[in-house]
């Protein structure tokens, strides 16, 4: 066993431990928080907040 | 459900028509530059020496300049356009205010497919450059890439994920070690510090010159691109710059200024160095041309150097094409061109989250099961055709609404010459690519045809048709 073979065992570790960050974390949000708020977005808020400032 | 501050209007993102959580307005000029820079430096660490193969040295300069000229009026109409619909979703969003749907539609699956093709294409690269690491470093095995691609692709997803201002300060720090060893290696080795290793000379003298005339010169503008792709994608972080009129056109026009210089310089040290045949080789030659050329420097410090400005340059790339890529997608989820479901901000980190997860797989797809050449092919015919979108565009916004009656960040000089400039040197590139890869190109006309049909036909219903209109504009002129 060579340093590259650890190293590669290291890489995979890694992917994975990202991987399940971002999964848990999405599926987290995704139970917390309701579609309502999270697709709330909308285009174009700067321009409506200087509009609003005009008025 | 958590306690959202919903009616703030002194927090940044929490708007006055609607939006609860929103992309986060926290970045700066030089986060644009490196988003612009980051995706295209790779181009210059390997890809674009394969106009080498296809028409000499010459071939490459000339290739190189015109592509040059091209993406110079690429930036110019971008900063035009951008500084103006300060919106994520970049020319998908200015096509959908300017041209119409159809267009928007195209417009926003070019991007995503330019962005995440070239990501595979990075990922595919830093599995390699990291093969070859162990390779000089002793290790006699077959060193198994898969690791390493997905590591790449899931650990800048994270960073992606987890905000924009960490991921695009992480651009801007080896975006910039990468540029200053490109200067480094060209004072080291042209003998403006210590001796010079240049001998244009005899490499570029007799049937080296042009070796197969002006028709290569012609094939070789397909990989002139290589030195400039994806500096449009700076229009991305519209929605996240604090100025967005000050912001997009300084960062986009800085970029396309230290590109010149990088490909200009890039172009000078590796003929200088490197014979055209193996120069143009970028598969069984040079692979790493700039890291060939410090390599036959004999300095390990260049070495070093080149090799870690390769692998940064190539992170940098993936970095911002996920950035990209998930931004387009996004706005076509929350304009509903998509699936709704996409439009998600995450409330913490305030990104678009759901769309930088859903394009993993995707990018891991490509990157583990599609060949590099392919990959790229299929990123530069997509950038393709969105450029030559961009001078019908450009035309379109001044004639519907003139100088005088919207407020630019920037009004680009000498309208309408460098639309027509990009139009024309565009119609040349599909030409020359027409020629290499002409089965690819109708095959990929033939899929934008037919999503186009499914998206005219069936999902345009779902589309939020008042809502996406967002802009304080006027009427354009002659409505």
């Amino acid at each position: 066993m060579q340093t590259w073979n650890y190293i590669e065992y290291g890489a995979w570790a890694l992917s994975a431990l990202f991987g399940l960050y971002i999964v848990v974390d999405w599926i987290r949000t995704d139970t917390t928080y309701s579609e309502d708020v999270l697709t709330s977005s909308r285009e174009g808020e700067l321009e409506a907040m200087t509009e609003e400032k005009r008025g | 459900m958590a306690d959202t501050d919903i009616g703030s209007k002194t927090m940044d993102g929490m708007g006055p028509h609607g939006t609860k959580v929103g992309l986060l307005r926290v970045l700066g000029p030089a986060h644009v530059w490196a988003l612009g820079v980051g995706i295209v430096l790779v181009g210059e660490y390997m890809g674009w020496n394969f106009a080498v193969g296809k028409g000499g040295a010459y071939a490459a300069l000339i290739a190189c300049w015109f592509a040059g000229i091209l993406y110079t009026c690429v930036a110019m109409i971008d900063s035009e356009v951008t500084s103006t619909v300060a919106a994520a979703g970049g020319q998908y969003t200015q096509a959908k205010h300017i041209v119409g749907p159809l267009m928007a539609f195209n417009v926003g699956l070019y991007l995503v497919f330019a962005y995440t093709m070239l990501e595979a294409g990075n990922a595919i690269t830093a599995g390699y450059l990291i093969s070859v690491v162990a390779g000089m470093s002793g290790y006699e095995g077959v060193l198994d890439q898969r690791p390493f691609i997905i590591l790449s692709i899931l650990f800048l997803a994270w960073l992606n994920y987890r905000g924009v201002l960490a991921t695009l300060t992480f651009n801007l720090v080896i975006t910039a070690i990468a540029f200053v060893a490109i200067i480094v290696l060209f004072l080291s080795t042209s003998g403006i510090l210590g001796g010079g290793i240049m001998q244009h000379k005899a490499l570029m003298e007799g049937a080296a010159a042009l070796p197969y005339g002006w028709i290569g010169i012609l094939a070789a503008m397909h990989f002139g691109l290589w030195f400039y792709l994806g500096i449009e994608g700076t229009t991305q972080a519209a929605e996240e710059v604090r100025s967005p009129a000050r912001s997009l056109p300084f960062g986009t026009l800085a970029g396309i200024m230290t590109l010149l210089i990088a490909a200009t310089l890039t172009w000078y040290i590796c003929t200088g160095v490197l014979p055209w045949e193996f120069l143009g080789d970028g598969v069984n030659g040079s692979v790493a041309p700039l890291f060939d050329t410090a390599r036959l420097s004999g300095s390990d410090g260049l070495i070093w150097l080149l090799g870690i400005g390769t692998l940064f340059a190539t992170l940098a790339s993936a970095n911002g094409c996920i950035n990209d890529a998930s931004r387009a997608w996004f706005s076509m989820g929350r304009d509903k061109y998509l699936p709704g479901w996409f439009g998600a901000v995450h409330p913490k980190y305030r990104t678009p989250y759901r769309s930088i997860i859903f394009l993993v797989p995707i990018a891991l797809i490509f990157a583990l099961g599609a060949p590099l050449d392919q990959v790229i092919t299929f990123s530069i015919l997509s950038g393709l055709l969105g450029y030559t979108f961009m001078p019908l565009n450009i035309i379109m916004f001044r004639r519907k609404w003139p100088l005088d009656s919207i407020k630019r960040g920037y009004e680009h000089p000498f309208h309408p010459l460098p639309a027509i400039v990009l139009l024309a040197l565009c119609a040349i590139t599909f030409f020359a690519v027409f020629l290499g890869y002409g089965t690819q190109l109708v095959a990929m006309i033939g899929f934008y045809i037919v999503v186009s049909l499914w998206f005219h036909f069936w999902r345009y219903r779902f589309v939020s048709r008042g809502a996406q209109f967002t802009m304080p504009w006027p009427k354009p002129k002659g409505y």
